[in-house]
C-alpha cells in the first residue's frame, strides 16, 4: 500500500466545496473478511457410515414398541373409513349431511384439504432443490412420501362423493371414453381439468420419489441381511451400483423431474381452485384464488411435515440430521405461506366491498358473522395469529411448541375448505333455498377414518423404507466435497 | 476361481472423496475407455474429471412433454369438436384456451415418464446382474467407500494395476464375470 495516499478522493465530504489541496484523509487498510463458513447441515461431525448406519437403521431394525399400537389403531379407523364408503356406496349420499343448498360439504372440504397437504413434498423436494436449498435433503424424503399418502387420501372423496362409484368411473364422467350415448367429457369444466392435474400430480410424484429412492434401495439392498430383503430391495433398486456414469444421467434426469414437478405443484392447486373460482357462486368467483389457494396448500403441507417430522427425528434419533435448524427454516415458510394466506383473507374482504356486488359482501359478511362465524373465527385464529407466533426464536426452536402449532395450521387449514366451501354455499341468490349444514357420524367417521389411512400408510414407509435420502445427506456433508479436507483433499479448504 | 472364469475388470477401492477425484484424473488422463467410477453419491465435478459428456435426458424429456402437449390438445379437439360436438354454456366447441389446462399437465406427465424411461435406457437399467456384485468389498460402494473399476475389454488393461497403484487404491482385486 505504498502509493495509497497518492489515491485521489473521488467523493467529498457531505455540504462541504471539494478543497484539491486539502490532505487526503488516511486510507485504512482492513483486513479481508473471513470466509463465510456455512452453518453444517448434519450435526457433530458424523460420518458416512455413520450417516448410512443411523438412516438404513430405523427401517432394518425392529420397530420401537410404541408401532404395532399406532398401527393397529391406524389400520382400524382405515378400515372404518372404507366400510363407511361401502355404506354409502350401497346407500346413497344421503348418509352424509348435505343438502340441497351445500351439496358440496365435507368431502370436498377433505379432499382440498388432503392435496393441499401434499403440495409441500413437492415443494421440498423440487423448488427447493431448483433453488439449491441443500437443507432440504434431510427432510425430502418423508416429505414427498407424504404428498404422495396425501393425494391417495385426497383421491377418495371426490370419487366417493359422487355416490354411485361406478358412473364416476365410467366412460363418459372422469375417463376420457365416450359414454353409452357416444357423448365425450366435456373438456371446458375445470372439474374434469382437476381430474388430469390430480392424478398426473399423483403419478409424477410417485416417480419423482422413486427416482430418488434407487440410490438409497441400491444401499438397502447391499446391507440386507437375510435374502427376502435383499431380493425385493435389489429388485426395486434395479441394478444401481453407483457407477458415475449413471449419476450423470440420473442428477440430469432428477433435475428435469424437480423442473417439471414445480409448474406442477403450482397448476395443481391452481386448478383446485378453479373448480370453485370458474363458478359464479358469491364467494367463490374471485381471480385471487389460485395464488391463495397455492400459499394455503404450502403452509398446510408444512404443517404436516412438522407434525410428522418433529416426533420423528426424537423417536429414531435423527436429530444430528434433522436439526434444529431445519425445523426452524419450515416453520419460517409456515410464517412466509401464513402471512400470504392472512393477505389474501383482507384481500378477499377489501375485494368484496371494493367491487360492489352485493351478492359477494353478502356472502363475506355471512362468513365472519352469519351462523357459521364460528368455523370463520376457527380459521382466522390458526392461520392467521398462530403462523405469527413463529417470528419469535423461542417459538421456533422449542419442539413441543412447533408440534402445537403444526396441528393448529392443520386444523386451521380443514376450517379455511369448510368455510370457503359450505359458507358459500349455504346461502347463495335466493333466500327461499338457504339451508344449514351439519355433518352426519357417518361424515366424521370417514374424515377421521382418512388419517387412519395418512396414518398406516405412512406408518408402513418408515418401517420399510429410508424415511431420510440417504445419498443426498451424504452429498451434503463435508466428506462429500473433494476440495474439502474433511473429504481428504491436501493443503486446506481450497 | 473356477478356471474358465473370465475376468472382468480390475476394481480399486479408495477411502476419500478426494482421493477418487484424482485417482479419476489419472485414469483418464492415462486414456482409458472402459472405466467408471463408483460413488454412494454424486461427486461435484466428478463428470469433467472422468471426461463425461452433458447427459442426454433432456432430449427424452422434451420428445415426451411435446407429445404429451400435442396429444392433449389433439384429444380434445376431437372429443369436442370433430367427433361429437356439444355446446355447453355457448363456448365454442374447440380454443386452446380451454384445451391448456389439460394438455399442460399431459405434457408434464409424459415428460416425466420420458425422463424416467430416458435415464434408465440410457444407464442401461434395470440391469439385475452385474459381475461387480460379486465382490464383498463394492458392497461399501452404497454406503462409505469409493471405487474405480477399469473393464478388461480395455486396450490398456495390461498397465491398469499399475495406473491405480499409483493413484494412490488403498485396495485393488479382480473381479470375474
Amino acid at each position: 500500500m505504498a502509493n495509497a495516499a497518492s489515491i485521489p478522493v473521488a467523493a467529498a465530504p457531505k455540504g462541504k466545496q471539494h478543497d484539491p489541496h486539502a490532505a487526503p484523509p488516511k486510507i485504512v487498510a482492513i483486513d479481508p473478511p473471513q470466509e463465510f463458513v456455512r452453518e453444517p447441515l448434519v450435526l457433530n461431525g458424523r460420518s458416512l457410515a455413520w450417516l448410512t448406519e443411523r438412516i438404513a437403521g430405523v427401517c432394518e431394525g425392529k420397530m420401537p414398541l410404541w408401532w404395532w399400537p399406532a398401527f393397529i389403531v391406524s389400520a382400524g379407523l382405515m378400515t372404518l373409513m372404507f366400510s363407511l364408503v361401502g355404506y354409502l356406496v350401497s346407500t346413497g349420499v344421503g348418509v352424509w349431511g348435505l343438502n340441497n343448498p351445500a351439496d358440496w360439504a365435507w368431502d370436498i372440504t377433505n379432499f382440498v384439504f388432503w392435496i393441499g397437504i401434499g403440495h409441500a413434498g413437492t415443494l421440498i423436494s423440487a423448488v427447493l432443490f431448483l433453488l439449491r436449498q441443500k437443507w432440504r435433503t434431510s427432510i425430502n424424503r418423508a416429505a414427498e412420501a407424504m404428498t404422495l399418502i396425501a393425494v391417495a387420501c385426497a383421491g377418495i372423496f371426490p370419487v366417493v362423493h359422487t355416490g354411485r362409484v361406478w358412473f364416476a368411473l365410467m366412460p363418459g364422467y372422469l375417463i376420457p371414453a365416450p359414454n353409452a350415448n357416444y357423448i365425450w367429457p366435456q373438456f371446458r369444466s375445470p372439474l374434469l381439468w382437476d381430474v388430469f392435474a390430480v392424478s398426473t400430480y399423483g403419478t409424477v410424484s410417485l416417480l419423482f420419489w422413486y427416482v430418488g429412492l434407487i440410490p438409497d434401495l441400491a444401499t438397502l439392498r447391499d446391507r440386507a441381511k437375510n435374502k427376502v430383503r435383499g431380493f425385493f430391495y435389489g429388485l426395486f433398486a434395479l441394478g444401481w451400483t453407483g457407477s458415475n456414469r449413471h449419476w450423470s444421467n440420473y442428477e440430469k434426469a432428477y433435475m428435469i423431474f424437480a423442473g417439471l414437478s414445480t409448474p406442477l405443484v403450482l397448476s395443481v392447486h391452481s386448478i383446485v381452485s378453479f373448480d370453485f373460482a370458474v363458478s359464479n357462486v358469491p364467494g367463490w368467483h374471485t381471480t385471487i384464488f389460485p395464488p391463495y389457494f397455492v400459499a394455503g396448500a404450502i403452509f398446510s403441507g408444512f404443517g404436516m411435515v412438522l407434525t410428522l417430522m418433529v416426533p420423528m427425528r426424537t423417536i429414531f434419533k435423527l436429530e444430528d440430521i434433522i436439526t434444529t435448524r431445519h425445523v426452524e427454516l419450515m416453520c419460517k415458510v409456515i410464517l412466509a405461506t401464513g402471512s400470504i394466506v392472512g393477505y389474501a383473507y383482507g384481500m378477499e374482504f377489501f375485494i368484496a366491498w371494493y367491487g360492489g356486488s352485493p351478492y359477494e359482501l353478502y356472502a363475506f359478511k355471512n362468513r365472519a358473522f352469519g351462523p357459521y362465524w364460528w368455523a370463520y373465527w376457527s380459521m382466522i385464529t390458526c392461520n392467521v395469529i398462530s403462523p405469527h407466533l413463529f417470528w419469535f426464536k423461542w417459538c421456533r426452536t422449542n419442539m413441543v411448541f412447533v408440534f402445537f402449532v403444526s396441528i393448529v395450521v392443520n386444523i386451521g387449514m380443514w376450517f379455511e375448505r369448510f368455510v370457503i366451501i359450505v359458507t358459500s354455499l349455504h346461502r347463495d341468490y335466493l333466500p327461499a333455498s338457504w339451508g344449514y349444514f351439519t355433518p352426519t357420524w357417518v361424515d366424521v367417521f370417514t374424515f377421521v377414518g382418512s388419517f387412519g389411512l395418512f396414518l398406516t400408510l405412512f406408518l408402513l414407509f418408515i418401517r420399510f423404507l429410508p424415511a431420510i435420502a440417504i445419498s443426498e445427506v451424504k452429498g451434503v456433508t463435508p466428506q462429500a466435497d473433494p476440495h474439502h479436507p474433511l473429504g481428504g483433499a491436501k493443503g486446506g479448504h481450497h | 476361481m473356477s478356471a474358465n472364469a473370465k475376468t472382468y475388470g480390475l476394481l480399486a477401492q479408495f477411502d476419500t472423496a478426494a482421493g477418487i477425484f484424482e485417482a479419476a484424473i489419472q485414469v483418464r488422463d492415462a486414456g482409458y475407455r472402459k472405466w467408471d467410477v463408483f460413488t454412494p453419491f454424486p461427486i461435484h465435478g466428478m463428470d469433467d474429471a472422468m471426461g463425461l459428456k452433458n447427459s442426454k435426458v433432456g432430449y427424452f424429456t422434451f420428445c415426451g412433454g411435446f407429445t404429451g402437449f400435442f396429444s392433449g390438445m389433439t384429444m380434445i379437439w376431437f372429443m369436442n369438436k370433430f367427433d361429437y360436438g356439444l355446446v355447453v354454456g355457448g363456448k365454442p366447441l374447440f380454443t386452446p384456451l380451454f384445451a391448456f389446462p389439460v394438455s399442460y399437465e399431459l405434457t408434464i406427465l409424459l415428460g416425466a415418464f420420458a425422463t424416467l424411461g430416458g435415464m434408465l435406457a440410457l444407464n442401461r437399467l434395470p440391469k439385475l446382474y452385474n459381475p461387480l456384485f460379486k465382490s464383498e468389498r463394492f458392497k461399501k460402494a452404497t454406503d462409505d467407500k469409493f471405487f474405480i473399476c477399469i473393464e478388461a475389454t480395455d486396450p490398456k488393461f495390461a498397465e491398469a494395476r499399475a495406473v491405480l497403484e499409483k493413484a494412490g487404491a488403498a485396495a485393488i482385486e479382480l473381479v470375474e464375470d
